[in-house]
């Protein structure tokens, strides 16, 4: 039996080209993504299970992960609530040069990282613009868990301007309204009405900016001083054992790293995932 | 609660959306705000519920001047064209969004709160929708939720911007005359905006004609329809035949078409304002006018046949219609291309330059 009639058309869709986008976006990411991490897990394949647990729990190696993990996750902390202020007087309010400082929110991600660390160890080392003031008050920055921490904020901020902004934008001004005829004042209004909205993208903006953190090397090493126990980040740790000639010590710490970022990315898109279809529907 | 509005003035820049407006909303009624779109209806709303400021005048709720005062405290209830109802919160939720609101020493204990709730959610017939999110809710029942979350908060007004506009024709209607029934049976003082007029007229107890930030009139359905005061609430109003001429000696000419004009003593260029229901079509011209015309279409369907004319001999500016009743349709048979005369009972005469109609009757 013939069902091909002429008339039925040979695809619903609208442009045609699927086939062929799709197939360069997994090349793609195949090439640049999944590669690399091929790569990655094929050095430490040539490790012993415990030749992989000797080196990645390394007492100076676990000191760094936790040093990491705690000013990674202040930074992304500080960003959060910098960020989200950001965001709103960006979107929130009309000023003369509002469009200069929103171009300026990219420039994180413009400057190479390396320059970002040495301006801000030059800034707040002890004899430094910001530094010698904060010398006077007790507050040393440079070569400090506070200056990693101040580096990795400054290198991730634009993860959390740029996902809150456009949602906020969205955001229709009629909910505001509605909440504050019925009643509420202006902190309610936020807590209750806002916030709830912008929490998703917030959360996210705030995990990528964790993630980043994570990995931050350039900004880090000029400003923390990497003094083995106290400022060293696993980056570094990277980074010795590379100097070391050790690809596979480096391999197996960097699997740690983005073992965690992984887990943690998944984690956030599950819960928004969840969070997302309560406010669409089905 | 009964609204007073003195010499409301609203300016956007060098626009003026609203100029000197002076209005009474009458206590327990429901008043529509009727206009086209940019005719000011919404910023008057948004005004009176403190949304927007007013440029200058004052505005009364009873016989508190509430001009100042900020929207918490004015005591109005919002329902909003798209429900803004809150997405991240249930049904019920948002019904109780507003008592939760209330200061801690007037607010009511929670089991109150969840009473006053499953009240509302009886009134607006959807119990079983508590924990639904708006997400999962239909257009009529996310305004249904709307309304019952803006009554939550015991407003003295309720106030309601297009409440029906993003619905479809079948649920507007249904949910129109559900909102009718449910204001018999409470009596709050009610304001609608609207830029449909058979909304306006069917579900109010006055209606207020805006156009280009002013009002043009202020009437109860009935009246408004049987009198409208302005060219403006004429033509919003619905079809209107017109006809433009020069008045001498009591008769309006223009080509060969004229109408008599009993107890018009004036002469000059005017227009006569004919609408569908005040004319009858004939076969013959009477002794109150010769209005020749060709029928150009017949429309069949509804509760009137509904003749579209072409101007024989004259000119217009619009296409004419006549409604006539299918018996006197089927006694006539008339058909597209017939000469046929048009005799009026009622018209509005407008002089040139001016903006009240003078009623003619030939009866």
């Amino acid at each position: 039996m013939a069902n091909a009639s002429p008339l039925k058309p040979r695809s619903k869709r609208v442009l045609p080209g699927f086939g062929l986008s799709l197939g360069v976006s997994l090349l793609f990411i195949s090439l640049v993504l999944l590669l690399p991490l091929t790569g990655l897990v094929a050095e430490t394949a040539g490790m012993t299970w415990s030749q992989f647990w000797f080196v990645i729990s390394d007492p100076r190696v676990v000191e760094s992960y936790k040093i990491t993990l705690w000013t990674a996750f202040l930074a992304s902390l500080f960003n959060g609530a910098f960020g989200l202020l950001l965001a709103w007087v960006l979107v929130r309010y009309e000023f003369p040069g509002k469009r200069l400082i929103d171009a300026m929110v990219d420039l994180p991600f413009a400057l190479p990282t390396a320059v970002a660390g040495i301006t801000l160890a030059t800034l707040f080392s002890a004899s430094g613009w910001y530094g010698q003031w904060l010398e006077a008050v007790g507050i040393s920055v440079a070569y400090t868990p506070v200056g990693i921490i101040i580096a990795m904020a400054f290198t991730s901020i634009p993860f959390v301007v740029r996902t809150v902004q456009p949602v906020l934008e969205a955001m229709p001004p009629e909910d505001e309204e509605a909440a504050i005829t019925l009643g509420a004042g202006d902190g309610r209004v936020f807590r209750k009405v806002i916030f709830p909205s912008l929490w998703p993208a917030l959360l996210t903006g705030i995990a990528l900016s964790f993630t980043r953190s994570l990995g931050e090397f350039g900004a880090v090493i000029f400003i923390a001083g990497n003094t083995p126990y106290e400022t060293e980040v696993t980056s570094l740790m990277l980074f010795v054992r590379l100097q070391e000639f050790d690809y596979a010590a480096a391999s197996a710490i960097a699997s740690v790293v983005l073992l965690v970022s992984l887990v943690l990315l998944f984690a956030i898109n599950l819960w928004q995932g969840r969070y997302l279809r309560r406010l669409h529907g089905k | 609660m009964s609204i007073k509005i003195e010499h409301l003035n609203k300016t956007f820049g060098s626009f003026r959306a609203l100029r000197d407006i002076s209005l009474d909303i009458p206590d327990g009624k429901l008043t529509a705000l009727l206009g086209p779109s940019g005719s000011g209806k919404t910023t008057l709303l948004r005004i009176i519920a403190g949304l927007e400021n007013a440029s200058d005048g004052r505005i009364l709720f009873g016989e508190r001047d509430i001009s100042r005062l900020p929207v918490k405290e004015r005591n109005v209830g919002f329902v909003f064209q798209h429900y803004a109802l809150f997405r991240h919160m249930t049904v019920a939720q948002n019904i109780a969004f507003g008592p939760e609101s209330l200061p801690k020493a007037q607010r009511p204990p929670k089991a109150e709160i969840r009473k006053t709730v499953t009240r509302l959610l009886e009134m607006i017939q959807l119990p079983e929708l508590a924990n639904r999110y708006p997400a999962q809710l239909s257009g009529g029942q996310k305004q249904r939720v709307a309304l019952a979350r803006a009554l939550a908060t015991r407003p003295d007004i309720l106030l309601l911007d297009e409440p029906f506009g993003a619905l479809d024709a079948r649920v507007r209607k249904d949910l129109r005359r559900w909102l009718r029934g449910l204001h018999d049976e409470f009596h709050f003082t009610s304001v609608f905006v609207t830029h449909d007029q058979e909304e306006a007229l069917e579900l109010s107890d006055q209606v207020v004609v805006m156009s280009q930030g002013q009002v043009e009139q202020v009437d109860s359905p009935t009246r408004l329809y049987a009198s409208p005061a302005s060219r403006f609430v004429f033509d919003f109003l619905g079809h209107v035949n017109i006809i433009s001429g020069s008045v001498t000696d009591g008769w309006l000419q223009q080509g060969n078409a004229r109408v008599s004009l009993p107890g018009v003593s004036v002469s000059g260029d005017a227009q006569l304002y004919l609408r569908p229901h005040e004319v009858r079509l004939s076969v013959e011209p009477g002794d109150r006018a010769c209005l020749p015309f060709t029928i150009e279409a017949i429309n069949l369907i509804g509760a009137e046949v509904r003749v579209e004319l072409k101007p024989d001999g004259w000119a217009c500016d619009d296409i004419w219609e006549v409604g006539i009743s299918h018996g006197e349709f089927s006694r006539w048979q008339p058909a597209r291309g017939d000469r046929c005369f048009v005799t009026p009972d009622i018209g509005h005469l407008f002089r040139n330059g001016d903006n009240r109609p003078e009623t003619v009757a030939w009866t």
